[in-house]
């Protein structure tokens, strides 16, 4: 177990610097010069070579990958020459913001779809099911621009509830805030909801279907115990892969969606350096969703492993 | 143990279990299909019952509807079924969940399957107690009581444990503690012993019958193995097609059948001593009738060489031959007249000389293989010897972890051996990998795998899965593959008009006809047949053993037989080579190593088999599980389970592989004589001795 986990950090590292490396040049390929960008067309050559003499930016690439590394492990993120302020502080707000979103919208949709599909699977070809399974298909299968748009002019506009922006005014307690973010959460959750609802459905009644439930039934269990002592422990195990996910899409993901609801999350913050050439912000930025991604999985593999004896207790004999 | 069950039925007069009549349909497409006939049949109090015959004959089917677990497309269309004297169809779904804590139980095939992977051994079995309002402690003191009572030696350990960490067989005895947790009325075995080892299912058995005469349970005994159901059972059904077509007391349905099935049944299975040049084995032709054909006359006129018109016209009625004995057959008087469907008369070769004196086209000296485990050694395969000679096979049995499959995967370079170790094929040595050996020498190595469901692509026709294995090996190509093609689809027996078929739209006999020829399709020296038939009812099981005899006269070719089965091995093989712990215990001629004097490994070994014949040996117990690889015991690898343990010698000193008669082999301090004397009779209980070595026997990893 110890093994498995140090194996899998290993990767993890090993990951995160190959993706280091191909932000790094593919944030090279935007056009445009950084000077040139921040200076403005009408500036003189001249100033152009010394600002970018002064931002470091006309050094190699190699010098100035090593730069950027080894100022990320010592903490340095650097400044964001565009906008006059360290990376850390908008990439760290941004960051906070965007996991205020994920966690509500994980709070809503992952209790909500887990019991939608291991209904469906107990209610397998009833019109219940299908309702459940289609229903949460379509749902994910509509882009999530749509339901933003659909529900800003829902609710919003139509009935007068609710914000069509998420940003709370600073200073708000959480239920302000959580008010202001009820919309975009819910955007997700008609998103995640099949998604996850599918995975709760397959994998119990895979676990219907095994031979430990028939001997629970046997035993002479009411279904309520063999439901919950017998299938459900066993039919989770997929979905928590699953959902750890979606957390690397909820976090650096929604870039349309933090737009459209003006929010400042990392999928914003990314997005806008993209457009301004911000290159400290956008590398730290990528490299920063790699990191909640990789986190998440190996979050998500150390749980299925506790979950799942036949992991956790493998090489032991 | 629970003394007094909370059950108002007056248990000990009615019948355990009473079936009338009993119709079961499964909703198959839309249409409702047939599975059982008519099934009549009643278990009394305290009587043991087996239910045989071959796979889709409804004999799941029969033990789920007594316990009105039906799957979501079937239902009970007519008939009844009283469970202790109570109208099972006519209760509510608490009645029936009441019934099924009570008083009825079951074990199945699988047992580890059978067992809930996430949760512990001891709540598992507790849940049963608790179901009955015992309350928490008490419920796990009573679990361990039961553990204890099946025999498990280390009950306070097993509790904690899961059962990916226990082998089949404590597993099985963990199933078995469950379902007699309860005291049940009705206790019904669905192939306890399948895929179990030969030493592992005898012990089984005995704690079966052990534990039923304490418990006074009746018992609905179901297994394809005629063998098992003679050893457990007082009354024997035999079902077809969803009916019984002969039912008895074992021994007069055994030693006096009167229903051609019965009959067909009992000639399929290699007698104790039969071998492949006495005779061949007989076979049943065609195949069981679909789900829910309409069958208008008897169930089994389309296979039977004594049918008549009227076989196929009217449904035979239950004939009573006598003390208890019904057969459904017009012609049950003949039934023992039955006409063979395959010539007695063995294929026989003339052998040019004394097959010693050959070139043998496989000989292996010092062949070993150590994995590699979380830092351990593992040694799966211990220094092998040994020679084929052509047109030979070679019978390995042991139990599972003995290294039988390893030793095979070595020799076809699926496995690379360690250094030192030396393969030679007609005397030239052979590189240890697969891919490092020539075409030629692939070719003339090939395998039959257990089960030709996974061996198969499935997507791909017969036609293409054959026609490569010729093009790939012989380079066949054009007209002159299709020509081979038919030759070699006609030599196994494959209907050439089913070559266009995938696998799945074949029978289990069929799929494995295919791999036999795909295997045979480079025209080998060699084929490694690993379990090719315990995949297969018996009737199937005959004619694949009669194909094998036949192709091997054919194309002299020799084989390497891996099977737990030992009737099957010593049909086929002319020596036989006994593994334990990665170590070959014993080494000769078939009819030598399957009489004494022999080691006391294979003594033990065949002791475990039951036999229709009533051969009945003494049973000689082994005690513990089969040790760990990575840690084996010191001395001789048996000593720690030996029946004929000599003394401090065995702990000590590793016996060498000695030849003890001309031709025959084995690693045992004993001389050959010390041991002829001492095998005349049972050997006593053997002294307890200190346990070197793990509890529990690690398998290889492959």
């Amino acid at each position: 177990m110890k093994r498995f986990i140090a194996t899998r950090i290993l990767l993890s590292i090993v990951t995160l610097l190959i993706l280091s490396i191909l932000v790094f040049v593919a944030s090279q390929v935007l056009p445009g010069n950084v000077a040139r960008n921040i200076l403005g067309p009408l500036a003189d050559q001249a100033s152009v070579d010394e600002l970018n003499s002064q931002l470091g930016t006309d050094r190699s690439l190699v010098v100035q990958y090593w730069d950027w590394v080894t100022g990320l492990l010592t903490g340095d993120m650097g400044t964001s020459a565009i906008q006059q302020r360290s990376v850390f502080d908008i990439i760290g707000d941004s960051v906070v913001n965007s996991a205020k979103l994920a966690l509500l919208a994980f709070l809503i949709v992952v209790p909500l779809a887990i019991l939608g599909g291991v209904y469906a699977a107990l209610k397998e070809g009833t019109l219940r099911d299908r309702t459940i399974s289609l229903g949460g298909l379509s749902a994910t299968a509509v882009p999530d621009f749509v339901w933003a748009v659909l529900l800003i002019v829902i609710f919003p506009l139509g009935l007068g509830i609710f914000k069509p922006t998420a940003t709370a005014p600073p200073g708000s307690n959480v239920f302000e805030q959580v008010y202001y973010l009820i919309l975009p959460a819910i955007c997700l959750v008609f998103v995640l909801f099949g998604y996850i609802a599918r995975m709760a459905r397959a994998g119990t009644l895979e676990a219907l279907d095994a031979d430990y439930t028939r001997t629970a039934i046997i035993k002479g269990l009411p279904q309520r115990t063999v439901v919950r002592q017998h299938v459900l422990r066993n039919s989770l195990l997929p979905t928590i892969a699953v959902v750890a996910t979606q957390i690397g899409y909820m976090i650096g993901g929604l870039v349309v969606i933090e737009l459209i609801f003006n929010y400042n999350g990392l999928g914003k913050a990314l997005f806008e350096a993209a457009q301004r050439k911000d290159i400290p912000v956008l590398q730290t930025g990528v490299l920063l969703v790699g990191v909640v991604y990789l986190v998440a999985t190996l979050a998500a593999d150390i749980l299925y492993s506790v979950l799942n004896p036949r992991v956790r207790l493998g090489s032991e004999s | 143990m629970t003394q007094e069950l909370a059950t108002s039925a007056p248990v000990s007069t009615a019948n355990a279990l009473e079936l009338e009549d009993l119709e079961v349909e499964y909703k198959v497409r839309g249409a409702w299909k047939k599975v059982l006939r008519g099934v009549s049949l009643s278990i009394a109090p305290g009587e043991s019952y087996g239910l045989v015959g071959e796979s889709g004959c409804g004999k799941s089917t029969a033990a789920f509807a007594a316990l009105n677990y039906l799957p979501r497309n079937g239902r009970v269309s007519s008939g009844s079924i009283h469970v202790a004297g109570k109208d099972l169809l006519a209760m509510s779904d608490a009645d029936v969940r009441t019934l099924r804590s009570t008083q009825v139980s079951m074990v199945y095939q699988n047992p580890t399957s059978a067992l809930n992977p996430t949760i512990h051994i001891g709540d598992q079995v507790a849940e049963v107690f608790t179901l009955q309002g015992v309350g928490g402690s008490e419920a796990q003191d009573r679990a361990k009581a039961m553990l204890q009572k099946v025999q498990i030696s280390d009950p306070t350990g097993v509790m904690g444990r899961y059962p990916h960490q226990l082998s089949g067989g404590m597993n099985q005895r963990v199933v078995i503690a469950m379902a007699l947790a309860k005291d049940p009325t009705l206790l019904m075995l669905d192939e306890p012993t399948t895929g179990l080892d030969a030493t592992v299912e005898a012990e089984v058995l005995d704690l079966v019958a052990a534990l039923r005469q304490e418990f006074g349970t009746s018992v609905l005994f179901i297994s394809h193995n005629l063998d098992v159901i003679l050893r457990m059972c007082d009354k024997v059904g035999v079902l077809y097609a969803g009916r019984v077509v002969e039912q008895g007391t074992v021994d007069e349905v055994f030693h006096n059948p009167r229903h051609p099935y019965t009959v067909g049944l009992l000639r399929c299975i290699p007698r104790a001593g039969a071998r492949k040049d006495q005779g061949r084995l007989d076979t049943i032709p065609g195949f069981l009738p679909g789900l829910g054909e309409t069958l208008p006359g008897c169930v089994f006129a389309d296979r039977c060489a004594l049918v008549q018109d009227v076989c196929r016209t009217d449904e035979p009625p239950l004939y009573d031959v006598g003390a208890g004995h019904i057969s459904r057959c017009h012609f049950h008087e003949q039934a023992q007249d039955l006409p063979r469907n395959t010539s007695p008369v063995a294929v026989t070769e003339e052998r040019p000389a004394e097959s010693s004196d050959r070139v043998p086209v496989i000989s292996t000296r010092n062949v070993r293989k150590t994995f590699h485990q979380d830092g351990h050694e593992v040694r799966a395969v211990e220094d092998i010897t040994f020679t084929l000679a052509p047109g030979e096979t070679l019978g390995l049995v042991g139990e599972s972890g003995s290294g039988k499959t390893t030793l095979a995967r070595l020799l076809l370079g699926l496995t690379t051996p360690d250094e030192g170790s030396v393969v030679e094929l007609d005397g030239v040595p052979v590189a240890g990998a697969i891919g490092k050996r020539d075409r030629e020498q692939v070719r003339s190595l090939q395998i039959v795998f257990q089960n030709p469901d996974a061996a198969l692509n499935r997507r791909f026709s017969i036609k293409r899965i054959i026609g490569r294995a010729l093009t790939m090996l012989m380079g066949t190509r054009g007209e002159q593959l299709d020509t081979r093609l038919r030759d070699l689809t006609h030599s196994v027996r494959f209907d050439v008009r089913l070559i266009r078929a995938k696998p799945t739209q074949l029978s289990g006999g069929l799929k494995q006809r295919v791999a036999i020829a795909r295997a045979f399709a480079g025209d080998p020296k060699i084929v490694v047949c690993d379990e090719p038939t315990s995949a297969l009812d018996v009737s199937v099981q005959a004619a694949i053993l009669n194909l094998l005899a036949e192709l091997q006269v054919k194309n002299d070719t020799a084989y390497l037989f891996i099977s737990h089965d030992l009737g099957v091995v010593r049909y086929l093989s002319d020596r036989i080579a006994v593994l334990y712990l990665g170590r070959l215990m014993e080494l000769g001629a078939a009819e030598t190593v399957f009489g004494p004097p022999q080691h006391p490994y294979t003594e033990a070994l065949l002791s475990a088999v039951p036999h229709v014949d009533g051969d009945e040996r003494p049973r000689i117990k082994l005690t513990g599980e089969i040790p760990s690889h990575a840690d084996p015991p010191s001395g001789c690898v048996f000593h720690t389970r030996c029946p004929r343990y000599i003394g401090d010698i065995c702990k000590t000193e590793e016996p060498e592989l000695k030849e003890v008669e001309p031709g025959h082999f084995w690693r045992c301090h004993y001389d050959v004589d010390e041991l002829r004397t001492l095998q005349q009779s049972a050997p006593e209980t053997r002294p307890e001795i200190g346990v070197s070595g793990g509890q529990r026997g690690a398998e290889p990893p492959v």
